[in-house]
């Protein structure tokens, strides 16, 4: 049973090795976090490598193989038009990772500024903004998403936007969190009393500071992008076939559970993984960073 | 006549594994406390006052601190209790008042539970008689219309009367030792007068004895018999109140008392300008060989750099320094 | 109090509106005539405009935002295009089995989860606490419709223990309810053992241990009641996503709740009725939100309404 307990006002200073440095063998010496960067690092290679590790059309149908179970030939098994699943699932790395980067950019590229303008000039501006993202917060879970698709379609590019859209609220917040409370520290009003110009400011004050957090929930937001395209493509509504994506996949051999459930199964371990991979890296990098920013 | 002592502490190390390596926070030190009496211990932030402090009550956790030594507190060594025991002993016979009254009381709880609840424990009275010794309690530290402050909570208080319901908290299962831990720095001036008033009188009251941690020097003169000086860990220095600021011996304990500033003071040089210790505490990480005070010291020898200091006893003091040897 | 609950049901209005308007406008993006799909296949070029007439399709948008905003104060959602039954009625009939499998899922959730996290705050960096953590990090990453899909392969289709969806019986709920439950378990794990790590290292703790009291009673009379509010932030939060995340579920289980009616009506167009139930999830989930506020008065001495 453990009693905590840190003395107050007591410090050590520690050596003086600069802060990446520190940082970067702190994130190596947490396991889970390497474990999470392999896991990216081999989904990475594997959309990489995909020709290489599996010849041939993941698309072709091949219909007198049909929903055969996992043996040699087909190390896991075949969906209902006869492709081989493995070979799906590696080229829907490549799907999955441009989905997660593409969610990402999206999400940043809308989100960033947007929070930093709403965060640091307050008034008008920011209680517009923030009655948006209230509005777009007001949908739980993939529903955004959902409803954006209704409107855009279907397809992976659609995808891409409407997932990153529903992204782009959690951004907003995060960011201008970030910048309100920089905005108050004692050096941002040094400078404002210098004269510097806003624009200046923003970029060589604010931003830095929102860098931590923003790294933080990229990784975890390239995980929660994976997901949310797959639901879309379970649903039917994301990427459409013959494009090998993992949800989608699940979401076709949700009939065939019964008789062939590798159908399903296996795809579904590769989002698993891939999410995971995203999360234990994100928390990780949390963890290094700042054990302020939780969950 | 010699006095049985209250608390001994004898060779007290306390040790913290962190990742750059172990750090000695309380590096074998002795004391006593008598009974009836105000011990003031004195030292800079880092020095190893609080530890010594939270390592006599065990408040520290286990790993990853490391305590040896033997601390005796009417004659048993609470380093070998087990944790029922030392529980018993928490509140009741030793208490503890600390720093920071806003976030040392617990903002959910009313302040009439946070006293009652250490007079049920240790007094095994019922709920409504541990109330009533409560709002007694609160009387005693001159908080007004305690009945209704009782059910209040901390935010509603202001910063003295915070302080004074942790003093309250403190002394009421009537504890022999009291561990006060900077009791009056986050305290405005003149509410830190009323608290220092408040301690004597009850300390009187109560035939409480109490260790004074703190880094002011002013609040020592008023309150404590004897000082401790201590520096990175160890005790520099231990004399009488009026021993110590009349002829300090250690040369820390003659910076300390050098760097109080005086309206119209002067330097030896005949300039007015703040008189200060040159260089800063050194990380524990990296202690200096020999006397850890060297490096700063204005009467440094040869031999200081090279060997450690002995204790050394002059009169009813002790000083840990070549100077005296 | 009542003064703060009617000063924020009045301050969720503009959201309220925000979302309408999105939604509205939105919808008119749609591709897809929706006066076709009302009038039916068989229509005449004829019947599609008298459809359109009676859609008010043919307005321009601000009279058709008007009007729907009229309607919306009469609690007139229109009618669904595929059953030309009021959208209303079809929300109703449903939204119970939704909450119903709400709210079966935060019970268990928070039944499992914060004990959960408790006894790894206490106990952090032992197997006890990895084996916890690992657990809930497992949940946050599996694909909810992937669980429900693998819990039935297991339950139903090897043991044949479990129905594999519909309703009926006290069983047709166990697996569903299960599978919303693990995702949600996993955030409130971590966020009960963070916060309890953040109270347990505070001064008050310190303090509460000085005094002598019992470590299961500083544990939980003095760190766990600071520790709840963003607990209960967590929990309220999650029950708002638990509504959206029930369209998975719902579909996977083929459960009756106003999450499948959603996705069958995006993909059948039905504009009335996608747009009447977004607006119903919005509002419940600000209502869901309003009511965790309620519950922090409650706990936090320090948060007073007036």
């Amino acid at each position: 049973m453990t009693e905590t307990t840190q003395p107050q006002a007591w410090s050590i200073q520690r050596s003086a090795d600069s802060q990446f440095k520190r940082n970067w063998a702190k994130l190596r010496r947490n396991k889970a976090a390497l474990f999470g960067g392999i896991l990216i690092l081999i989904y990475v290679i594997t959309a990489l490598l995909a020709p290489v590790m599996f010849p041939g059309s993941p698309s072709a149908p091949n219909l007198s193989r049909s929903l055969e179970r996992p043996s040699i030939a087909n190390p896991l098994g075949t969906d209902e038009l006869g492709r081989s699943i493995l070979g799906r699932v590696i080229y829907g790395s490549r799907v999955s990772l441009l989905i997660a980067i593409g969610v990402v950019f999206v999400g940043l590229l809308v989100g960033v500024p947007l929070g930093l303008v709403s965060g640091y000039y307050g008034g008008k501006v920011d209680f517009g903004i923030q009655r948006v993202t209230d509005s777009l917060l007001a949908f739980p879970g993939i529903l955004l998403a959902l409803a954006l698709v209704a409107v855009l379609g279907v397809g992976l590019k659609n995808t891409i936007i409407s997932v990153g859209i529903s992204m782009v609220p959690i951004y907003i917040r995060l960011v201008r969190g970030c910048a309100l409370s920089v905005r108050e520290q004692t050096y941002v009003e040094a400078a404002r009393a210098v004269g510097t110009r806003d624009r200046t400011i923003l970029l060589r004050h604010i931003l830095p500071n929102v860098m931590v957090p923003i790294t933080i929930q990229t990784s975890l937001g390239m995980g929660m992008g994976i997901l949310s395209a797959a639901a879309l493509g379970f649903l039917g509504l994301g990427v459409q076939p013959p494009t090998p994506e993992w949800g989608a996949m699940l979401g076709s051999g949700r009939a065939y559970l019964f008789h062939a459930p590798h159908v399903a199964t296996f795809p579904g371990i590769a989002i698993f993984l891939a999410v995971l991979g995203f999360n234990l890296a994100g928390d990780g990098l949390r963890d290094v960073l700042d054990p302020r920013f939780r969950l | 006549m010699k006095q049985e002592s209250l608390l001994s502490i004898i060779n007290l190390r306390t040790r913290f594994h962190i990742y750059e390596g172990m750090v000695t926070a309380v590096d074998g030190i002795n004391l006593d406390v008598y009974r009836g009496e105000t011990l003031g211990v004195v030292g800079e932030s880092g020095c190893g006052k609080s530890v010594t402090a939270l390592s006599i009550l065990r408040l520290l956790a286990s790993p990853p601190a490391e305590i040896q030594g033997t601390i005796l507190f009417e004659n048993v060594n609470l380093l070998d209790l087990n944790l029922d025991e030392i529980r018993r002993i928490r509140g009741n016979a030793i208490s503890m008042v600390f720093q920071e009254p806003m976030t040392s009381l617990n903002p959910v709880l009313t302040i009439g539970e946070q006293i009652s609840e250490a007079i049920r424990l240790h007094q095994g009275v019922a709920r409504q008689e541990a109330w009533s010794k409560a709002v007694e309690m609160l009387q005693m530290v001159q908080i007004p219309s305690p009945d209704m402050r009782v059910h209040e909570y901390p935010h509603q208080l202001s910063g003295g009367m915070r302080q004074r319901a942790m003093i309250a908290m403190a002394l009421s299962c009537h504890p022999r030792l009291l561990l006060a831990d900077e009791p009056t720095t986050a305290l405005d001036v003149t509410i830190q007068a009323q608290i220092v008033d408040l301690m004597e009188r009850l300390k009187e009251e109560f035939d409480t004895s109490i260790v004074l941690i703190t880094h002011n020097l002013g609040l020592i003169a008023e309150m404590a018999k004897r000082v401790l000086v201590m520096y990175m860990g160890k005790v520099v220095e231990e004399a009488s109140v009026e021993d110590l600021f009349q002829e300090p011996l250690h040369p820390y304990t003659q910076g300390l008392l050098e760097s109080i500033p005086w309206i119209g003071k002067k330097l030896k040089t005949g300039r007015r300008q703040l008189q200060e210790i040159p260089g800063m505490v050194p990380s524990l990480l990296e202690m200096p060989e020999g006397c850890r005070f060297h490096p700063r010291c204005s009467r440094v020898m040869n031999i200081c750099s090279k060997e450690e200091p002995p204790l050394v006893q002059k009169g009813g003091r002790r000083v840990l320094c070549w100077l005296w040897a | 109090m009542l003064q703060y609950v009617l000063k924020r049901l009045l301050s969720t209005l503009p959201v309220l509106l925000g979302i309408s308007l999105l939604l509205f406008f939105m919808l008119r993006m749609l591709p897809g005539d929706p006066a076709q799909v009302m009038a039916g296949q068989m229509a005449s070029p004829e019947d599609i405009k008298i459809v359109r007439h009676q859609l008010g399709l043919d307005r321009p948008i601000f009279v058709q935002y008007g009007i729907f905003l009229s309607r919306l104060a009469k609690f007139d959602l229109g009618r669904s295009a595929r059953t030309q039954s009021p959208v209303i009625k079809e929300i109703w009939a449903r939204l119970p089995n939704t909450v119903l499998l709400a709210v079966a899922a935060i019970t268990l959730a928070c039944l499992f989860g914060i004990p959960a996290g408790i006894i790894s705050a206490t106990r952090p960096y032992t197997w006890i606490d990895y084996l916890f953590t690992s657990m809930a990090l497992f949940g946050i990453s599996m694909p909810v419709f992937w669980l429900g899909l693998m819990l039935v392969v297991i339950f139903s289709v090897v043991l044949h223990w479990l129905p594999a969806g519909g309703t009926g019986s006290w069983k047709h709920i166990i697996l569903p309810s299960f599978t919303l439950a693990a995702f949600v378990v996993a955030f409130i794990t971590r966020m009960t053992r963070a916060s309890m790590i953040e109270a347990l290292s505070q001064d008050y703790t310190t303090t509460a241990r000085s005094k002598g009291l019992e470590e299961k009673v500083v544990i939980v009379k003095h760190a766990l009641k600071n520790a709840l509010i963003p607990i209960i932030t967590v929990v309220g939060l999650q029950f708002g996503l638990l509504l959206g995340g029930a369209v998975l579920t719902e579909t996977v289980f083929a459960w009756p709740g106003i999450g499948r009616l959603i996705v069958d009506s995006i993909l059948a167009r039905d504009y009335p009725v996608i747009q009447g139930t977004i607006l119903i999830f919005g509002l419940l989930y600000i209502l869901v939100n309003l009511f965790v506020d309620m519950i922090y008065a409650f706990i936090d001495p320090r948060i007073h309404y007036d």
